[in-house]
Order: C-alpha cells, then sequence, then structure tokens
C-alpha cells in the first residue's frame, strides 16, 4: 500500500469519527473569509472613528452602583484571514469598587482580550468588541458604555481612571527614554496644569511608594539598566500615580523569579489598600488567587465556566474544571503552580462546537453534554456555574457520571 | 565599543587590501589593454609595427602579464599608493588624484540632494504606511515603491527624458549646461539656474530609484516597533496616537534608520555611473566608467579604493551613529 493511501484511509478513518485537526481552505474561500472581514471590519471601524458624538450616546447606568466596571454578555472576535476566533465569547462579571476580582483560566482562554476590551486596546482592526457591553462608573458616579465611547474620549480614561500593568515586564517600558520621562509623561497628560517640576516630584513619590530604595537614581535610569522585578515596580509606580479606580494587572508575577513575585504581590496587595481602588487581577496561579482576590472569575475557551467569592470557589468548586484546577494546584507554595496538568486541548477557537466546551477533557460528561451548551446555574448570590451537572442543585446530585458507569 | 571599533578597522585595512590586490590582477588579465586599444587603429593601418607597440607597453608597465610580472609591478603600485600618489591616469594624462577631486564633487551634489529628497519623502510615507496598514495607501505606495526599485535605472532615465525633454520638451535632455546658449560672464545666477535646470532629471531619477527602498524599510520597522509591548503602555498610558506614533514609535525606528543613512553618507562620494552616464553629466561615476572602458589600471585601482575606503567609512560611520542613538549600546 502507498503512502498515500495509507494517508487517505487514516483521513478517512478520521473524518468517520468526526476528528479534524486542520482547517483547510480553498483560495475560494479563503477570499470569501477575507472579503467578509474587510466589509465587517470597515463598519466597525466607521462607527469607532466618529468625532462629535453626543455624550447621550455612551452614558449609561450601573446595574448596581457598588460596581465600577460591569462586563455583560461580551463578545470580542478577531476576524483573521482563517476564519473568525471568538477571543471572548459571552462573558459577563462585575468588578465591586474596592475589590479584587481575579481571573483565572488556561493561557489562550481570553483573559487578556477581555481587559484590553475594558481599554478599548483590542488589536484593530481585526480585533474588534462584536456585541455586549462593558459600564464603567467615574469618580463622579458618571457610567459610561465603554464599547460606544469615542476614541479621543477614552483617552482620558485610560491611565487616568483604569491604569494597566502588563506581564512582560522586560519589554512593557520603552527602550529609549529613561524611566523618569516615561513616568513623567503620565501626570502630565492626566493632571490639570502640571508642571514638570511636579510630575517629577509625583514621580519620585511613586517610585518611593513602590519600595523603590533610590527613586532619584531609577529615575535616571534607562529601562534596560534596571531588573525584570524592579521594571515591574516601576509599572506599578506609574499606573498608580494618576491613582486610578480600576488597576488591571495582566498576569503580573508570571515572567518574574518565584522570590520577587511574592515580592510583587505583597506590593499590590499594599497598593491596593493604600489607594482604596480596585483590582482585576488576570493570573494562571490559583495560589496568587487566593491570597488576594475578594472574587473569582474562572473562564474557559472565551466564557466564564464559574464565578463566585474566594471562599466558594476554593471551597465548594462545582464546575469540573474548577475541582480539576484545585486537584493540580499544589498544596505549598512552590513554583509550579500552573493550570498545565488537565489532560486534553482547547477546542479550536475558530470552530467551537455547539456542545459544553470541556467535553472532550471532562471525566464525569454526561450525554447531554454532547449536545448542548450548558446554561449558568446560580447557587448563591454570588456563586454560578455553567455545567449540566449544576442544573439540579449541584455537582453531587448527579450520579451517571462516566466514573461511575 | 572602542575596541570593537578599532578591531572594525583593522578587519577594513585587511579587506581593502585584498580588494586592491584583486582588482589589480583582474584589470591586468584583461584581454585588450589600453595601449591595445589606442594602437589597433594604427597597427591594421600599418603605420606601427608590433614592436612599436611592445615598446609602448613597456613604457605603461603593461608588457608583463605573467604573474610574477603582475605582483611586482602591484608592490609598485601599493607603495606608491600607500605614500599618497596613485599614479597617472592613462586615458586623462593626469594624476589620479586630481581627477578624483575635480569631478566627485557634482556627483556628490546630486546624490545628496537625491538623499534628502528620499528621507523628506520616504520616511513619512513609509510611517503613514505602517500606521495604516492593510490599507489603500499603503498598497498603493508599496506598489509605486516596489517600481521604483526594480526598474533598471537607464530604463527609468530614458522614460523621464523620453516624457519631459522629448515629448514636452520642458527640461534639458543631457548634460550639465545649455550648448547653444551663451551666458554674459558676470551672469553667475542665470549659469547656475541653468546647471540646476539640468540637474532636475537625474536628481529625480536618484530619488526614484531609492525612495522606494528607504519607504519600505522604515515601513517594517515601524510595524515591528508598533506591534511591541511599550507600545501598548504608551497606549495604555492615554497618550494619543499621534504621541504614540511619533513619539514612542518613531524613536525606536529612528535607531535603524540613523545607522543606516548615516552610513550611505560617504557613498554619496562615489557617482552613480549609469544615471551619469545616460544623462552625460561629467561626474566621477561618468569619468570611472570611460576609463574603465579603455583600461585606464590606474584610475581603474585609484576609483575603486577610493569606494572601498568610502564603505568602510559607511560602516563606522553607522557603528557609531548606532552608539549615539541607541541607549542600550554602552559607550565604554
Ligand atoms: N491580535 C490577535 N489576533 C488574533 N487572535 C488573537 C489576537 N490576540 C489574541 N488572540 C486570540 O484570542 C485568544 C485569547 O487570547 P488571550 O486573551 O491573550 O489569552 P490569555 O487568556 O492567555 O490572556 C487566543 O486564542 C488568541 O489566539
Ligand atoms: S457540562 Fe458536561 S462536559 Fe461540560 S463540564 Fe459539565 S459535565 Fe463536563
Ligand atoms: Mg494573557
Amino acid at each position: 500500500m502507498g503512502l498515500l493511501d495509507k494517508w487517505r484511509q487514516i483521513k478517512q478513518a478520521e473524518a468517520e469519527q468526526g476528528i479534524d485537526h486542520t482547517m483547510y481552505l480553498t483560495l475560494k474561500e479563503e477570499r470569501r473569509i477575507s472579503r467578509e472581514n474587510n466589509r465587517i471590519i470597515r463598519q466597525f471601524e466607521r462607527e469607532k472613528n466618529r468625532k462629535n458624538v453626543p455624550e447621550e450616546e455612551y452614558l449609561t447606568k450601573m446595574r448596581d452602583p457598588n460596581n465600577v466596571v460591569e462586563f455583560e454578555n461580551l463578545h470580542t472576535y478577531f476576524f483573521t484571514d482563517v476564519g473568525t476566533v471568538k477571543s471572548v465569547n459571552g462573558v459577563t462579571f462585575d468588578i465591586p469598587q474596592g475589590k479584587v476580582v481575579g481571573v483565572v483560566g488556561e493561557s489562550g482562554c481570553g483573559k487578556s482580550v477581555t481587559s484590553l476590551s475594558l481599554m478599548q486596546l483590542v488589536q484593530a482592526p481585526q480585533g474588534q468588541i462584536v456585541s455586549g457591553s462593558i459600564r464603567y462608573q467615574d469618580r463622579n458616579g458618571k457610567c459610561y458604555e465603554i464599547t460606544k465611547m469615542p476614541r479621543d474620549k477614552m483617552l482620558k480614561v485610560r491611565g487616568k481612571e483604569i491604569a494597566m500593568i502588563f506581564q512582560e515586564p522586560m519589554t512593557s517600558l520603552n527602550p529609549v527614554f529613561k524611566i523618569g520621562e516615561q513616568m513623567d509623561e503620565v501626570v502630565l497628560l492626566h493632571e490639570e496644569d502640571a508642571t514638570p517640576k511636579m510630575a517629577r516630584e509625583r514621580s519620585l513619590e511613586m517610585l518611593n511608594l513602590v519600595g523603590i530604595a533610590d527613586p532619584q537614581k531609577v529615575y535616571n535610569n534607562y529601562p534596560h539598566e534596571l531588573s525584570g522585578g524592579m521594571r515591574q515596580r516601576v509599572m506599578i509606580a506609574m499606573a498608580l500615580s494618576c491613582t486610578p479606580r480600576l488597576i488591571i494587572a495582566d498576569e503580573p508575577t508570571t515572567a518574574l523569579d518565584v522570590t520577587i513575585q511574592a515580592q510583587i504581590l505583597e506590593l499590590l496587595r499594599d497598593v491596593k489598600n493604600k489607594i482604596n481602588g480596585s483590582i482585576m487581577l488576570i493570573t494562571h496561579d490559583l495560589g496568587v488567587i487566593a491570597e488576594m482576590a475578594d472574587y473569582v472569575v474562572v473562564m474557559y475557551a472565551g466564557r466564564i465556566i464559574e464565578k463566585g467569592t474566594v471562599r466558594e470557589i476554593f471551597h465548594n468548586p462545582k464546575h469540573p474544571y474548577t475541582i480539576g484546577l484545585m486537584r493540580s494546584k499544589p498544596s505549598g507554595k512552590t513554583k509550579d503552580n500552573r493550570l498545565y496538568s488537565i489532560k486534553g486541548q482547547v477546542p479550536n477557537p475558530i470552530n467551537m462546537p455547539n456542545h459544553c466546551y470541556f467535553f472532550n477533557r471532562c471525566d464525569r460528561a454526561i450525554e447531554i453534554c454532547a449536545e448542548e451548551y450548558p446554561e449558568m446555574v446560580q447557587f448563591t448570590d454570588t456563586h454560578s456555574a455553567a455545567c449540566h451537572l449544576c442544573r439540579n442543585g449541584g455537582l453531587m446530585d448527579t450520579n451517571s457520571t462516566k466514573e461511575q458507569r | 565599543m572602542w575596541n570593537y571599533l578599532l578591531k572594525r578597522v583593522a578587519l577594513a585595512l585587511l579587506i581593502l587590501f585584498g580588494v586592491s590586490a584583486l582588482i589589480y590582477l583582474l584589470s591586468m588579465l584583461m584581454p585588450a589593454d589600453y595601449i591595445d586599444n589606442q594602437t589597433a587603429a594604427a597597427v591594421q593601418m600599418g603605420t606601427m609595427t608590433l614592436d612599436d607597440v611592445q615598446r609602448l607597453k613597456e613604457l605603461y608597465g603593461l608588457a608583463d602579464k605573467s604573474l610574477p610580472g603582475i605582483a611586482k609591478s602591484y608592490l609598485k603600485w601599493l607603495t606608491s599608493a600607500l605614500s599618497g600618489d596613485l599614479g597617472y591616469s592613462f586615458v586623462y594624462g593626469r594624476p589620479v588624484t586630481d581627477v578624483l577631486s575635480q569631478y566627485i564633487w557634482i556627483s556628490f551634489l546630486i546624490a545628496f540632494i537625491s538623499y534628502l529628497l528620499e528621507i523628506v519623502i520616504g520616511i513619512p510615507m513609509g510611517i503613514k504606511a505602517s500606521v495604516n496598514q492593510y490599507s489603500a495607501y499603503d498598497y498603493t505606495v508599496s506598489v509605486f515603491a516596489m517600481m521604483g526599485t526594480a526598474l533598471p535605472s537607464f530604463f527609468l532615465s530614458a522614460l523621464l527624458m523620453n516624457v519631459f525633454a522629448i515629448r514636452l520638451g520642458i527640461l534639458p535632455l543631457q548634460g550639465l549646461t545649455t550648448a547653444t546658449k551663451i551666458f554674459p560672464h558676470n551672469a553667475y545666477f542665470q549659469i547656475l539656474l541653468d546647471k540646476a535646470w539640468h540637474l532636475v532629471l537625474p536628481i529625480t531619477v536618484l530619488t526614484l530609484l531609492g525612495v522606494g527602498g528607504l519607504m519600505k524599510f522604515t515601513r517594517t520597522n515601524m510595524l515591528e516597533v508598533l506591534n511591541s509591548d511599550y507600545i501598548r503602555t504608551a497606549r495604555a498610558k492615554g497618550l494619543s496616537e499621534h504621541t504614540v506614533v511619533y513619539k514612542h514609535a518613531f524613536r525606536n525606528t529612528l535607531i535603524p534608520l540613523v545607522t543606516s543613512l548615516s552610513g550611505m553618507l560617504p557613498g554619496l562620494f562615489g557617482g552613480a555611473m549609469i544615471t551619469e552616464t545616460v544623462f552625460a553629466i561629467p561626474g566621477i561615476g561618468y569619468m570611472a566608467l570611460r576609463a574603465t572602458q579603455q583600461g585606464d589600471i590606474p584610475f581603474i585601482m585609484g576609483y575603486n579604493m577610493f569606494l572601498s575606503i568610502l564603505t568602510v567609512l559607511g560602516m563606522l560611520i553607522s557603528d557609531i551613529m548606532y552608539m549615539v542613538v541607541d541607549p542600550r549600546v554602552k559607550l565604554s
């Protein structure tokens, strides 16, 4: 039998079993996708580029006035050449004033895209917020619909009301400007009638606040002259300089050494108490969540599969994925408490199945799991999960799991 | 860093030496040398004998074409070259250094003006194309840039000459002065204007040839920078798109731009052989082509050494500028 025949046989068998490793696109399909994408993208971009949008169009009301941010059924897609990547696919959660909300999930599940959507920083033009809303309440109690906000208005929110700390301290600072210059810039931009002298004083004060021993020296350093931990401190100092209402920390410790990780976390906790703001803490480290967060949101393949208070998630996890995460988390504080230990792969984000996304990895799947996507089931005011097993009030009530069959 | 530069210089000297030997060997091995070219007609008509030719060759140092002979004459050339004497040009009958120093200036003028034009046109266009990646502007500019880089210079020259000099008749065809016009001696300004008018087409050709590459280079580097993490940080601070692009991104793109552009500076003295020839501009490129065609070995050697030195200088300037514009490179 020739190699080609063998290959065909394998493919045939796979096709019968419904396995599709790759997406094969004909030239025609590719062109169709590209044309379609261009059309959609142009439409969104035109909407965003509008000038002099009346304020009423993007003013809104919070569901709960105690929240700083409310995500509701947010969909953020990337229109790529191989198809539409549904990175965030219907996400709903709140960030209450003064609280830390932890967002956990495997790499690629849409945590960063969720946070970037809030900043209107999703990589345009391919990345677009397709539907849903993100509501933001500023210091004066005014509420904005971020998804409808024009670009120039958004500039006043970024860095001032909501600040961001990124995963890669080594590459997140501009290599050709001194630390001081990069820090002063934020103050000069957002504080009314700020003078260079004032900005400098503020920057030095912030550097001092984040525990940098010699602020004067660091102020005059270039980023490459600092270590990763120091640069992350600088990033935090920069984020704090306009006392934002919300700080988004996107895996702030992932790229750092274990010892430095602990210091940076300590610093974040410290800072949170000092500024009385909220933190959206993105991580795939459950240890970090346990120490820092008040609320936890567990994401999987662009959706929230479980959310609740830290107590609820850690002591009473409902979704098999969350349970898996808890199990794979080492008890002690070792360096590799990451989430990779659940077998199997996340489904292809372009071709999402219409059943539970966790089905192929779930060891408790029942028949209905292969048929429809489970709805969110509410357990308490704060705790809910999306799993068919939970429909009768909780996981333990169901006994027709795979293991027991 | 200075150590590194010193090493670069030492290596460059070695390369210069190798290049000179190779060029010398190749030009000596050309099948018909300068004397053959000059005397062919006379020999054919019988006014000169082969003995006369041989005597002439000895006079010019072209008689012994065996390897040891070439080596000997090369060493002679090398020792005098090291003392700054590049010998007499066969064709121009003057010291090679004289010819060089006389004709490089017009070449430099043309090249320098088009260099400036390339910078003021190519860089802003490259930035705009990168900011609007995949837009109609980006595609249009890229296609024109590709055309400019891909067209042979003689073709582009001929095309422009045809359109602007022959069909429309608004620009002069060739040369540096209008032969049919007689200017009074003190009409300096008019003479200057006339010369400038003659330089419009050659400068246009050189600019069109170079601007595409610079535009592409700017675009590629800008795109890379615009996708980096620190640009996302800059946007997250709330900076306007203008500040993000022209301050944070462009300052980084400036590093490769400044290093490569400054490295090009010495090369501007080297002349544009084809363009100068097509437009009959008496620049160093034009002179070099004529000399090469006739086997003028001292001039070929002198000109090529000059070019090699310019290249080496360019590399050194590039390195030094790199240290100046990139704070990450330590000056120690
Ligand atoms: N610029 C982009 N273009 C296309 N796809 C993207 C882009 N950015 C992110 N994605 C996709 O979106 C999904 C979610 O990414 P992300 O939010 O960065 O994951 P994480 O949870 O690790 O932060 C991934 O599947 C990724 O491939
Ligand atoms: S819905 Fe079914 S497949 Fe999905 S997590 Fe629950 S039990 Fe597993
Ligand atoms: Mg991420």
